[in-house]
């Protein structure tokens, strides 16, 4: 393979297997609160927001296994998991899309 | 930035899938007639990319965290409408596996992180970078600033989106359907949030890859021959550039 394909494989790698940095950020981000948070911060839950919320139950919801502790320790292996199937998913697709769309070289 | 389902009512969201659908057609074929085969593993590493970097979570003091997104890097070194491909792509899979994102705001979500990122930071990074030499001082910092302007940018989209719910969708009594914060509270938030924390992050991200892209694999750049053939054409034509 490709040398530089190879360092950039190797450093996807290594930013998989950093990701469990990103549960040290505990909080939400902004616009993306529960239920609950937005019950406790105006009093309400608007009408249209409750009926949206639970429109989608993804797999790996907030990139994790189902049931799993809220601990970092018991989030990583969930979070790493999650980082391995998003890469593999996310590349894997453009990858074999692109190899049937974008056409040969030797034409250029 | 990943609005879920439920903060942007039907007026909203509607409109932004209805917007998209022509970017990702137009990106897809400009991808398709620009790219050379030998780059789709790269086009396929820059969607990973998008996807993992945006699972580092920075926390900061107001107790909430964010993210980069990476688009703008993708931009300036792929080109515009591979980042549009790329980061959506990303988008659709953190939204459906991972929940990130809702599906009714997917449109939204992808025109906030997968255009206003990447085509503002590009824009703008041609703009600062002009005809300065590929390893230049001055490229990096456009490359930064680029980012930088990018997510800030693409933070007051999705803030001024939010904000507009409790005009557009109300019940008869005027209480919000979706998003209750108006603009007033939710662009500042998203755009000083932004500007003061993860656009940094976004903008050392993008100039630390691109350094080390221009200096040691410059070639995977979509316009590195038309650079080259400029670089090769400013000595003669130097007086009239």
């Amino acid at each position: 393979m490709d040398r530089n394909l190879t360092i950039f494989l190797i450093a996807m790698v290594a930013l998989i297997v950093l990701t469990p940095i990103g549960l040290i950020a505990t909080g939400s981000a902004y616009g993306e609160w529960d239920s609950d948070t937005i019950q406790q911060a105006v009093g309400y839950v608007p009408a249209g927001l409750q009926s949206l919320s639970g429109l989608w139950n993804a797999p790996l919801a907030d990139y994790g296994f189902p049931g799993q502790g809220d601990t970092m320790a018991d989030a990583t292996p969930g979070y790493i998991f999650s980082a391995i199937v998003g890469v593999v998913v996310v590349g894997g697709l453009v990858y074999v899309a692109g190899k049937f769309f974008i056409k040969k070289d030797s034409d250029q | 930035m990943h609005i879920p389902d439920g903060y942007l009512g039907p007026l909203t969201y509607i409109p932004l899938f209805v917007i998209m659908i022509p970017i990702w057609l137009y990106a897809g074929y400009r991808v398709q007639k620009d790219l050379r085969s030998k780059q789709v593993p790269y086009l396929a590493l820059a969607a990973a990319f998008s996807f993992v970097i945006m699972m580092f979570n920075v926390p900061i003091p107001d107790g909430s965290s964010g993210h980069a997104v990476g688009s703008a890097l993708v931009a300036i070194v792929l080109g515009p409408w591979a980042a549009i491909v790329s980061t959506s792509v990303a988008l659709v899979i953190q939204c459906f596996i991972f929940g990130d994102g809702g599906v009714t705001a997917l449109g939204a979500n992808c025109f906030n992180m997968g255009v206003v990122i990447p085509v503002s930071a590009y824009v703008v990074y041609k703009l600062i970078s002009g005809k300065s030499d590929l390893t230049s001082i001055r490229r990096l910092a456009a490359a930064a600033v680029a980012a930088w302007f990018g997510l800030t940018l693409a933070a007051g989209v999705a803030g001024t989106e939010m904000g507009l719910q409790p005009i557009l969708e109300h019940d008869a009594s005027g209480l919000p359907l979706y998003m209750p914060y108006g603009l007033g509270l939710t662009v500042p938030a998203m755009v000083l949030s932004h500007a003061f924390f993860f656009s940094i992050v976004e903008a050392l991200v993008t100039v630390l890859a691109f350094a080390y892209i221009t200096r040691f694999n410059p070639t995977i750049i979509w316009d590195y021959k038309k650079f080259v053939k400029s670089q090769g054409e400013n000595k003669p034509t130097a007086t009239t550039a």
